[in-house]
């Protein structure tokens, strides 16, 4: 029997991920420094966990409602108030989720039937264009570049729209280019969305890794609810990432349709890993504060080093990533990170993992002590210089 | 109101005493005579008061003795609790003496070499006229001394490269 042939056509012509391949050459070095982890370097704060065994003490291991605990829904709603001047009704609005990955999933398979197209803005996450497909949709780049530091702009979204557009999924602050929109870059931005009657998919799975200002969620904006589906987790503002926790926000309509794949698909998120949430956002925003202002440390220190070194880079607002752009090297962005981690043995992740406009840049994550990063600097900075001087040489000859 | 700037630069050095003025700035985008400049007054303020590394020394294969022990004094007229304690803590032994609500007035930290040393300096106390009773407690086993657990390496579980 040929098992090649049974597989799904649709599973088939997935691409492999480009990270997947990078990976394993990393695994070769043991001893490197790791700029390409995209999740936090804390461990969860210890009153998390420490929720988490209590309740396994006291035997709490049963299934939830499919939606999700109703005081954890309940907490849900109110910090989208609180934080993001959202509103959100716990009952019927709310839905719990494994990570914020599932959520992005059962999101695009309630809204996509086959040949519908979504736009995303690239560079983008790596499991966007892929749930596309696997939701029969088909994905359409928008490309943003470090000249608008890497913003989508309202022409750009007009420009890719075509009468088959129907969602738009939207990530800021953004994973790889730590980008992030203010109110009044979604003001244009919301004006497009009405006129073409688009849903938007927000992963806004960053939120609270905004720096110097606060997290502006497009829901908030008048008449925007209704355009929106809201995606956020625990995972990073909390450090919670292997814990698999996440929620989704949307209209009431909205909301029921992907609780049905939900229901069907994943049950509940795990009893204990919504109890650590329900902790985190009862206890826990202060550690996430203190989280937040160790990155900030980090992400001045990396944006000035990477200037130092001569390699441009916008300055991220969000998330954990700095993007700086390689090509004063006359290099491609694969053939940097794997000449660097063999030579200096330093993982930075080739940007065009991120989708085609993110050639010549690569993705460093800041979510490493500072002592880390100081070293890993140094060691690219002596990788740089390296390969300038053989430029020159090369011209010379 | 404490300055958050020289706040922010204490709070780096109490992690990291190896920090260069010149990294300093670069995280607090600063220039580096600026920092020079505050870290030289937190100094001179008495703020800032050693730099010193956290040394797990039974790892490094020395031994010490370290004995916790509760004192009960009555102070005096002229001769109080500051006194008292002065008297106590300029002996180079102790790590620390700390004035207690409760039921003891005094909790003194001790670190030597062996138990006799531990034996002779509360014979020296407790012949104090103003010390009333000393109560010894030797450690057993230290788990996390000065914020830092000590047998559990910091290590970093993560895969190498994750989307």
């Amino acid at each position: 029997m040929n098992l090649e042939e049974k597989i799904s056509p649709i599973v088939k012509q997935l691409a492999p991920s480009g990270i997947r391949r990078f990976f394993d050459l990393v695994n070769t070095k043991p001893d490197a420094i790791s700029l390409g982890v995209g999740e936090p370097d804390f461990t969860t704060p210890w009153h998390i966990r420490e929720a988490c065994v209590d309740a396994l003490e006291r035997g709490m291991t049963s299934y939830t409602s499919n939606q999700g605990m109703p005081e954890l829904l309940e907490k849900i709603s109110q910090y989208l108030s609180d934080r993001f001047s959202l509103a959100y009704d716990g009952q019927s609005e709310i839905l719990v989720t494994f990570g914020a990955s599932e959520a992005i999933d059962i999101a695009l398979r309630t809204l996509i039937t086959h040949g519908d197209e979504v736009l995303i803005p690239e560079p983008c996450y790596v499991s966007y264009t892929s749930c596309v497909q696997l939701a029969g949709g088909k994905a359409i780049a928008i490309p943003t570049s470090s000249q608008n530091g890497f913003k989508l702009r309202a022409e750009d979204l007009e420009k890719a729209i075509s009468p088959r557009s129907k969602v738009l999924i939207l990530c800021y602050p953004n994973n790889p280019t730590g980008a992030i929109m203010r109110k009044e870059d979604w003001e244009p931005i919301a004006q497009v969305i009405k006129k073409h009657d688009l849903l938007v998919i927000s992963d806004e799975i960053y939120a609270e890794l905004t720096y110097r200002g606060h997290h502006f969620s497009l829901a908030s904006l008048p008449g925007m609810k209704e355009h929106v589906i809201l995606i956020s987790g625990f995972s990073k503002a909390f450090a919670m990432t292997g814990w698999r926790i996440g929620y989704v926000a949307a209209p009431e309509i909205l909301l029921q349709a992907m609780l049905k794949i939900h229901q069907y698909t994943a049950l509940c998120a795990p009893i204990t890993s919504q109890i650590a949430a329900f902790e985190a956002l009862k206890n826990g925003l202060s550690e996430c504060e203190a989280m937040v202002s160790q990155y900030d440390r980090r992400r001045r220190f990396v944006v000035k080093a990477f200037q130092e070194i001569g390699l441009t880079c916008h300055e991220p607002q969000g998330a954990f990533y700095v993007f700086p752009s390689i090509q004063p090297l006359g290099m491609d962005a694969h053939t940097f990170a794997e000449e660097l981690i063999q030579e200096e043995s330093v993982a930075v992740v080739p940007g065009d993992v991120f989708g085609p406009s993110g050639k010549g840049h690569i993705r460093c994550s800041y979510a490493t002590s500072l002592d880390r990063l100081d070293e890993a600097l140094r060691r690219i900075e002596r990788f740089v210089k390296k390969k300038r001087k053989n430029i020159l040489l090369s011209s010379i000859s | 109101m404490a300055d958050p700037l020289r706040l922010e630069i204490l709070s780096l050095l109490e992690e990291n005493a190896r920090l260069t003025a010149e990294q300093i700035a670069h995280m607090l985008d600063l220039s580096k005579e600026n920092v020079e400049q505050i870290i030289k007054e937190l100094q001179d303020e008495g703020i800032i008061l050693k730099y010193g590394a956290s040394i797990h020394w039974r790892k490094a294969g020395k031994r010490r003795v370290n004995a916790l022990i509760d004192v009960k004094v009555t102070p005096q007229h002229g001769y109080g609790f500051d006194t008292v304690a002065r008297r106590i803590y300029l002996f180079p032994e102790v790590q620390s003496v700390y004035l207690m609500s409760g039921a003891y007035d005094l909790s003194v930290a001790l670190e030597v070499d062996t138990m006799e040393e531990v034996g002779r300096f509360v014979e020296k106390l407790a012949s104090f006229d103003f010390v009333v009773s000393t109560t010894t407690h030797f450690v057993l086993k230290k788990y996390k001394e000065d914020g830092i657990i000590l047998d559990e390496p910091d290590k970093d579980r993560r895969l190498v490269i994750s989307p």
